[in-house]
Formats: C-alpha cells, sequence, structure tokens
C-alpha cells in the first residue's frame, strides 16, 4: 500500500501538550503546597514525581499524535492510530452512512474539529481528530461526494 | 375476500389478545372477586366499573381501525384522538411473517407483520386477523407484492408459495442438545447444588434458595425460553428466501430473505462435538426495534438450525452463503504464547466471495462472512501481538452478534489478507452495484 499520508493539524499537539501541562501545573501547586506547609521531604518528593509524571505524559501524548494518520485512496479511506495498539481502518467510500464533524470548546479555541465516518457496522472505527477546519470541511465534502457515487447500502 | 376493496375490521377478539398479560391478569382479578363476591358490594362496583371501561376502551380501538388493500398497498386506519392511517407499499415488502402468541392460539387469532427492507425496516402490523384467514390473505399479499394484479373474483388460491422442508428438529434431539449445552449444564449444576444441599440441610437449602431466587430463575428462564422458540423449529426453502417457523407455545413464521444475511456462525460447544452436532445461526441486518415487536424479533441473530449434524449444516449452508471457502490455514506456532486456549481453533480461509475464521476457547465457532456485506476492515495488533510478530484482521460486517475477526496471523500475512479482502470486497460491491 503506497499512498501518502496525511496527520492532524499540529496544533492538536500543542492543545495536547497544554492539557497536560495544564494537569501537571495543578498538581504541582498542590505539591508545592505540601511542601511549604507540610512535611517538607514529602513534598519535594511529590514535586519530583509529578514533575517525572508530567514528561512521562508528554512523551506519550506526543507519540500518540504521531500514530495518527489517514489517507485517502481511490475506494477507501484509511485511517491509522494507536501506539500500544496499533490500528489500521480500511473504510470503503461506498459503505458510508453518514459523516460527522464535530469541534469541542477547547478543539474549537484551536481552529480545530473532529471528523467520523459511520457505516453499518457499529465496529467500524474511522475517527480523525485535530483536523485544521478548512481541511476538516473538505474532507467531509469529499467523502459524503464520494460517498454517494460509490453507495453500495447494506 | 369477495369485496376487495372495502374497508374491513380486524378479528372484534383482538383487544383481548393484544392485551396479553394485561387481559389475563384483569380476568384473574374479576374471577377473584366474583368468588369473594358476597363481602363489601361497593369494592366490587369499583372493580366491575374499571373493568368495563377498559373493555369500552377495547371495542372503540377496535371499532376504528380498518384496513383495506388499495392497488398496491395496504392501508390501515386506527386511533380516535390521535387518528393515524398508514400506507404500506406492497411492492417494497421483503417479508411477510405471521406470528401467534400463546393467547391468540387460543382465541384462534394470527398477526401479520409486513416489513419493508433496508436498516429502518418499518413494519405494518394486522394484529389481529382470523387464524384460517391469515395463510391466504399472506399469499394474496405476496401475490400482490410480487407485482401481480389482482383479478376480480379470481383470488388465486394456487399462489400459496410452494415449500420445501428442508429440516425439522426432533424434539427428543433438542432436549438432549440443550442438557448438554452451556446454559444447560450450568442449570444442571445449579439444580444439583440445589437437591444436595437440601438432602444435607433443608434449613440451607431454603436460605440458599431466598438469597439465590433470581440467579435461579434466570437460568430456567434461559433453559425454558431456549426450549420454547426452538422447540419443533423447521426451516423451508420458498421463492423468496427460508421460511423459519417454530415455537411450543408462541408460533412464530419468519421469512430470511438471503440478502439480508450479514454472516452466518457455526457453534459446536464442547460435548456436541463429540456427537458430530452443531448449531447455525444467522445475523441479519437491521434495526428494527419498532414499538410491540416481540423478544424474538428484536434479536439480530436468528436460529436456522438449533442442534444438526455436520453434513446437515453444511448443506444449510450451501443454500445460505454459496462457495464457501475452506477454512484450514492454522496460524503460527508462536500465537500459543499469545493465545493458549484458543490456539487449536483458530484458522481462516477466503475465497472469491467469502470468507470464513473460526475461533473458540471451549467452543468452536466457525463465521462465514459475505465479502460483499463487508463494510469495513482493520488490522489491530497490541503489544504482545507486535513482539510476536503478530497481527489481527477483523472484518466488520452490519451484523451485531456475529464477528468474524482473522486472529493472530503472520504480519505479514495480515497486511496481505487486508489488501486482498478490500480488494475482493471491491469488485463484490462493484457487482451489486450494476
Amino acid at each position: 500500500m503506497n499512498e501518502s499520508w496525511r496527520r492532524p493539524s499540529l496544533r492538536l499537539l500543542v492543545l495536547r501538550r497544554l492539557e497536560v501541562a495544564a494537569l501537571a501545573l495543578a498538581a504541582l501547586i498542590a505539591a508545592g503546597v505540601v511542601a511549604a506547609l507540610g512535611n517538607t521531604v514529602v513534598g519535594l518528593a511529590c514535586l519530583g514525581g509529578v514533575f517525572v509524571l508530567g514528561l512521562g505524559a508528554e512523551r506519550f501524548v506526543s507519540r500518540r499524535f504521531h500514530a495518527w494518520g489517514y489517507a485517502e485512496r481511490e475506494d477507501d479511506l484509511l485511517v491509522r492510530r494507536g501506539v500500544m495498539f496499533l490500528r489500521l481502518s480500511v473504510v470503503p467510500y461506498g459503505r458510508m452512512q453518514f459523516i460527522d464533524l464535530t469541534a469541542g470548546p477547547l478543539e474549537r479555541s484551536f481552529g480545530l474539529a473532529t471528523v467520523r465516518m459511520h457505516t453499518a457496522a457499529a465496529a467500524s472505527d474511522a475517527r480523525i481528530p485535530g483536523l485544521d477546519r478548512e481541511e476538516a470541511a473538505r474532507l467531509r465534502d469529499r467523502l459524503a461526494e464520494l460517498g454517494e457515487a460509490q453507495a453500495a447500502g447494506l | 375476500m369477495s369485496e376487495p376493496d372495502s374497508w374491513r375490521r380486524l378479528h372484534p377478539l383482538s383487544p383481548i389478545v393484544r392485551g396479553g398479560r394485561a387481559t389475563i391478569g384483569a380476568a384473574t382479578l374479576l374471577l377473584l372477586s366474583l368468588v369473594q363476591g358476597s363481602r363489601g358490594s361497593s369494592d366490587s362496583f369499583v372493580e366491575l366499573a374499571i373493568v368495563g371501561i377498559v373493555v369500552v376502551l377495547g371495542f372503540v380501538s377496535w371499532l376504528v381501525t380498518r384496513w383495506r388493500i388499495e392497488d398496491d398497498d395496504l392501508r390501515i386506519e386506527s386511533g380516535v384522538l390521535r387518528r393515524q392511517s398508514l400506507r404500506f407499499p406492497l411492492s417494497q415488502t421483503q417479508a411477510i411473517d405471521i406470528v401467534r402468541s400463546g393467547l391468540a392460539r387460543i382465541f384462534g387469532v394470527a398477526e401479520l407483520r409486513l416489513r419493508t427492507g433496508g436498516s429502518s425496516g418499518a413494519t405494518a402490523r394486522l394484529d389481529y386477523v382470523a387464524a384460517h384467514e391469515a395463510e391466504p390473505l399472506r399469499a394474496r399479499l405476496l401475490a400482490l407484492a410480487a407485482g401481480a394484479r389482482e383479478h376480480e373474483g379470481a383470488p388465486q388460491p394456487e399462489t400459496v408459495v410452494e415449500e420445501r422442508v428442508l429440516t425439522t428438529v426432533p424434539t427428543g434431539r433438542l432436549i438432549g442438545s440443550i442438557l448438554i449445552s452451556d446454559v444447560g449444564i450450568l442449570a444442571e449444576a445449579v439444580l444439583a447444588a440445589l437437591i444436595v444441599t437440601a438432602v444435607l440441610s433443608p434449613a440451607a437449602a431454603a436460605g440458599v434458595i431466598g438469597v439465590g431466587a433470581a440467579w435461579i430463575f434466570t437460568v430456567l428462564t434461559l433453559v425454558w425460553r431456549r426450549f420454547n422458540q426452538e422447540y419443533r423449529l423447521s426451516l423451508a426453502e420458498a421463492p423468496d428466501g427460508l421460511r423459519l417457523r417454530s415455537g411450543l407455545i408462541a408460533l412464530s413464521a419468519e421469512t430470511i430473505r438471503p440478502g439480508r444475511v450479514q454472516a452466518v456462525r457455526m457453534v459446536e460447544p464442547l460435548f456436541w462435538r463429540a456427537l458430530g452436532w452443531c448449531r447455525l445461526e444467522v445475523d441479519l441486518a437491521g434495526k428494527q426495534r419498532s414499538k410491540g415487536e416481540g423478544q424474538a424479533e428484536r434479536r439480530p441473530l436468528r436460529t436456522v438450525l438449533p442442534v444438526g449434524s455436520r453434513a446437515l449444516a453444511e448443506e444449510l449452508l450451501e443454500r445460505i452463503v454459496p462457495d464457501r471457502p475452506p477454512v484450514q490455514s492454522p496460524p503460527p506456532r508462536r500465537a500459543l504464547w499469545k493465545s493458549p486456549l484458543r490456539y487449536r481453533m483458530l484458522a481462516w480461509g477466503r475465497s472469491e466471495t467469502c470468507v470464513a475464521t473460526t475461533s473458540g476457547r471451549i467452543r468452536r465457532v466457525t463465521v462465514w462472512a459475505p465479502l460483499e456485506k463487508v463494510q469495513s476492515l482493520r488490522r489491530v495488533q497490541g503489544p504482545l501481538q507486535r513482539r510476536l510478530r503478530l497481527a489481527t484482521v477483523h472484518v466488520d460486517t452490519a451484523g451485531r452478534s456475529v464477528h468474524a475477526a482473522i486472529r493472530d496471523r503472520d504480519t505479514a500475512e495480515a497486511d496481505r489478507a487486508l489488501v486482498e479482502l478490500s480488494d475482493l470486497a471491491r469488485t463484490e460491491r462493484r457487482k451489486k452495484r450494476r
């Protein structure tokens, strides 16, 4: 399968990192309060722990981000994702029932959107998060067009 | 069928049958109050009044419900306050089923159920008509649906579709098979445990029954439901598909159109394999969840053969999924690390039109999925599989209970399978569209 893989927008990575950073910051403040008021040793250990965990989470998030990819082929859409569990879905355009374009408040503030293709099978898994808004709209329209052209029903 | 185009009413007993359990409850109440009638007359008066109101409501609903055949449509009108008029195009009909619940059999009526295609699966119900009218009416509706225009004074009784019975399941074998099936063995274990405790100490047994009543009841219900649904199940071949009839108390008859089958599976529980028995189930598309459909209709899985020999199953399979590939290629030996229990069962095969997989830990489950029904393909690889250079390919169909998965294959083989299957599925889709 030689096809050109496309990725979600880099802003998704920024968003994910910010989420991790916000969580880590909250935990750091809590640990700092412990260090200042109570047991200093325990507090410092907590600070160190939070720092290491935060770094680990950052690495996890960025690896996950780089695992995402999608490719539009002539007859089907390929979506790959996952670090621990590698998943590659092949969804024919003709099987598409409808397309969802969603954007949560955080995604929206970053100008991102998630495109999801639904088929008659519940197990089908074709979700692409963190697309540029224009790219998401383009993909949605293109998928809708191709889906209509190749519709195969049940 | 002397005047085909006039409005007709349903059977007068319909409201009673439709009330189902409520009717039985009301009748019991009424009887009880009559038996004890002597005490407090005002009490029984209230009860009588309630029953009277219900009866009048039922009568009114019967009075305002009417149906007729108009050209190629079936029209059903019902309701007083919320008038509902249903126009059901017969040309869209996929199947017409006759369903008879226990109460319906007592009163000698039957329900006709018309189903359209598509995943929305709209249903029109004629509940109820007299039992002896149901079969001719079904034949007439089917003939109309087939586009045969109705001729005046010629109701064509000979168009009653010819059926060829393929198999009937003997009751003895059904009982035997349930006794050694997974549910059956569970029920037996529960009963045996109860008896043992009862012999050892009756007091403890009473306690156990008190605590585990719900569980015991559930297990027994499962066994009973299976027996009730599969009692005297017979499968016949009709021009419009496979006709399935079964039931001990509630009779059902259903037609499975070949195009509706999303996947087929054959289940061989541990003890059945020794006897060479197996079970065939068919997964149908659709989210038919319309109100009032029985439990059996809501399940997407239909048992085509509750128990039978391999040879018989093969014969039936030939009609449901022709061109079945042999399932023989086992996964590489290192898959033993990943699925030690499943390893012996794992295999897959494919032909030009169909993919087959086997799996299962204790029972063996073989799944056939026609490639023209494939909705999507997925290749999944977990951490352990990656270390062992294995991967699993899932074949997704619209069926909800049967799932084909080509488990634990060599990575290269899985990739090849993904490419081949998506190509073959595309060819099949194109063939169908043309």
